[in-house]
């Protein structure tokens, strides 16, 4: 009776673990492996005038699927602007003015960085964190989100925003326009109206081509670094800039991604699910031979 | 009071409900829910100072980081009574586990305060949604688990209580269900009570048979989620201070929650002998008092080595606010262990009192540094919790309070005082000695 008991614990235990195993592998598709046949925008920081047509587009076309309201600066009575100062649960781009030294001003752009191999999606609990196989998207699903802001916490570059003054909050950040505009017109909203063409959107490895090639046409114009290409194991959304990147708010970052250490370190830990199924039957051997010890020393069982 | 006899190793406590510290943490818990009703009218910016840079604050570094690892004093006995098979400690189990089941619960409670979209946490019941690799779906499935394991290992008191009691909220019960059956008409109470009198009498050995399979779930399961609490913040090395960053976070936390989880049991057993004038239960004290200062020993040695095989040991003595409270940390870690080491401490109330706070503080600290003031999201972010953030920490951690004080005085909880006269009548030395001077 008490062997079949602990058999049965044990089935369970191994086949609930067997379950979690077989789901994805997520993050971890072996280090350094890039696609570059994933979607993504290269930012030239050098072409921006700062009109911030990329950030009205992304508003207007994007306001209803996610749950984005204009934010008033104090001095507007009428309503008339949108002054977002940051990032936030409304705003899901922002472009801002780096005022250098020497005159060397620089116009930047901040939106999700479509990571190849996104820590949102490794941490994400429930699912609501995806990366689309084909396109490389980091899509979210309020649907699923419960608000954990693990996401937040995990992200290197702080994008994920979260909608404190909301009843029903959910997570904020850049879908390429997955829902919107991508589907529609087949490219993201800001670039399909960057005047200047600051903002290019294809496909990871031309973009890629295509800002080394502009580094070594214009070698005064840049520096000679495209920031995005290694940083946490590779992103999809790409900058060149004429400023050294740290500078810009684009922080420097390791090779590897984030979600590789830790995953690699979850793995193996419960690699197969069998340590803590040992660890149990371990735990269960030991106790049963402690009351079988007591019961022979002629102590009575107690309860518990 | 016939009951307790035939349960002789716990005791229910005979003193009136209705205290004065009963009103105290009764008002408190009352503005605590105050302010979560406030949050779900108002949402989470209302109430709180939590911000994009800083999207956990102390409602998860305190309720939940650091509030589990103080409820593992039920862990930390139960390895020692049922693997270490020190049975000398039993008497202290029940007490320890009904703290760690209010612990766990309340911590859960206030994760569904701290997420944004409680609504939606049935995902983690749906295969579809899970996501093995996230520490946080580890850490969510072994707590719920958990919760339930602990309500299973609370069982033999009630059993207790259904077994030799007289029932007479059941017989009320059925008096209000039934209004034919009139006071004098007791033959259906009567076959009633007996039948639940038999019906537990004949679960009880059955239930204590198979309880060991659920202690050893329940040893198993803080393992994971302890060591996981750690894995959750291994995913932002380039937030998270390099004092506190390392692959070792798991086995860190692990070994954390042991030693917090005896000084915590210390901890309680001294507050309540002292608040219920009960005698102190030095004899077992002092053997949870003797495990304490190996474990922080390892712990130390794993968290000096790390430092030493990354080559950060300069970040220590900078002297800035992270090494500070890296040093604060390990003082009081390394000092609570120290006097620890030292064999006539654990007899001594006194001292027992003062090591237990120090472990509990340097441990607590500890997780505090790593989710909070070691987490340096980047330039422009500031944190520090709003008056009411505070008071919903609060409130809960007073709803546990309370909670404790209500059912100890119901159920058979705490051990019997007579029944280890014989190995637990030492006397607080010194507070006799000083009531002798005085």
């Amino acid at each position: 009776m008490r062997t079949t008991s602990r058999r049965q614990f044990l089935k369970l235990l191994g086949a609930t673990g067997a379950g979690l195993l077989a789901g994805r592998p997520c993050a971890a598709r072996g280090a350094g492996t890039v696609n570059n046949d994933e979607l993504g925008m290269l930012y030239d920081a050098t072409r921006c005038v700062g009109c911030k047509a990329c950030m009205a587009a992304c508003k207007r076309v994007n306001r209803d699927s996610g749950g984005l309201a204009y934010e008033r600066a104090p001095f507007d009575q009428d309503k008339l602007w949108d002054a977002p100062a940051d990032l936030s649960g409304n705003t899901r781009t922002l472009i801002k003015l780096y005022k250098g030294p020497q005159n060397r001003w620089s116009y930047i752009k901040y939106s999700c960085m479509h990571c190849q191999e996104p820590s949102c999606v490794s941490v994400c609990p429930v699912s609501a964190m995806t990366k689309d196989k084909a396109t490389g998207i980091v899509d979210y699903d309020k649907n699923k989100c419960i608000g954990c802001r693990y996401c937040q916490i995990a992200c290197p570059f702080s994008i994920p925003r979260f909608q404190w003054e909301r009843k029903a909050p959910q997570i904020v950040k850049c879908d390429l326009c997955r829902n919107t505009n991508l589907r529609g017109k087949g490219l993201p909203a800001c670039a399909e109206v960057c005047p200047t063409g600051a903002i290019t959107f294809g496909r990871r490895g031309d973009l890629l081509r295509d800002a080394r090639g502009r580094i070594e046409a214009n070698g005064g114009r840049y520096v000679n670094y495209v920031y995005g290409e290694h940083e946490v194991g590779g992103t999809n959304h790409l900058y060149l800039a004429g400023v050294p990147f740290p500078r810009l708010g684009l922080p420097r970052l390791p090779a590897e991604a984030p979600a590789e250490f830790s995953e690699r370190i979850q793995h193996t830990i419960y690699k197969g699910f069998i340590a803590p199924v040992a660890l149990y039957g371990m735990l269960c051997i030991i106790a049963l031979r402690n009351r079988k010890k007591r019961e022979s020393k002629g102590i009575q069982e107690e309860e518990e | 009071m016939r009951e307790h006899e035939h349960s002789k190793e716990f005791v229910r406590v005979h003193s009136p409900i209705l205290t004065k510290p009963f009103y105290f943490f009764l008002a408190l818990s009352l503005v605590g829910v105050y302010f979560i009703i406030l949050r779900f009218v108002r949402g989470i910016g209302a109430v709180s100072n939590l911000s994009d840079g800083y999207p956990w604050g102390i409602w998860i570094a305190y309720d939940v980081a650091t509030g589990t690892a103080i409820a593992c004093g039920g862990y930390a006995v139960a390895i020692l009574v049922y693997i270490r098979n020190r049975w000398q400690y039993h008497p202290l189990i029940r007490s320890a586990i009904l703290t760690s089941l209010f612990g766990y619960c309340l911590a859960g409670f206030s994760v569904m305060v701290d997420i944004g979209r409680p609504w939606n946490a049935y995902g983690f019941f749906m295969p579809s949604r899970w996501q093995p690799n996230s520490a946080m779906f580890e850490v969510a499935l072994c707590i719920m688990g958990y919760c339930v394991v602990q309500i299973i290992e609370f069982f033999p008191s009630l059993l207790c209580v259904l077994e030799h009691s007289k029932l007479k909220w059941l017989q009320k019960a059925i008096y209000h269900f039934h209004p034919r059956h009139t006071p004098q008409d007791e033959a259906l109470v009567r076959t009633t009570v007996e039948w639940v009198h038999s019906a537990t009498a004949w679960f009880h050995p059955k239930f204590n048979t198979i309880l060991i399979f659920i202690v050893a779930l329940g040893l198993v399961l803080p393992t994971m989620h302890q060591s996981s609490l750690g894995s959750l913040m291994l995913i932002a090395p380039t937030k998270l201070h390099p004092l506190w960053h390392t692959g070792f976070l798991p086995l860190l936390f692990l070994i954390n929650c042991m030693y917090m989880g005896y000084a915590i049991v210390i901890l309680e057993s001294l507050v309540s002998s002292y608040l219920l004038k009960r005698e102190y239960e030095v004899e077992e004290l002092s053997g949870l008092a003797h495990i304490i200062p190996w474990l922080a020993a390892v712990w130390l040695a794993v968290r000096l080595g790390d430092l030493i095989q990354r080559d950060q040991v300069a970040l220590v003595f900078k002297g800035d606010k992270y090494s500070l409270f890296f040093l604060l940390e390990f003082l009081l870690l390394a000092g609570g262990s120290l006097l620890l080491f030292e064999s006539k401490r654990w007899r001594s109330p006194r001292w027992l009192f003062a090591t237990a706070v120090m472990m509990l503080l340097g441990g607590a600290l500890y997780r505090f540094n790593v989710y909070l003031i070691g987490f340096i999201p980047g330039t422009g972010w500031r944190y520090f919790p709003s008056f009411a953030e505070l008071m919903i920490s609060v409130g809960i951690v007073s709803i546990e309070i309370l909670g404790y004080q209500v059912l100890i005085k119901f159920l058979p909880v705490l051990p019997n005082p007579h029944m280890h006269r014989d190995i637990a009548h030492v006397k607080p030395p010194k507070a006799a000695e000083a009531v002798a001077r005085a």
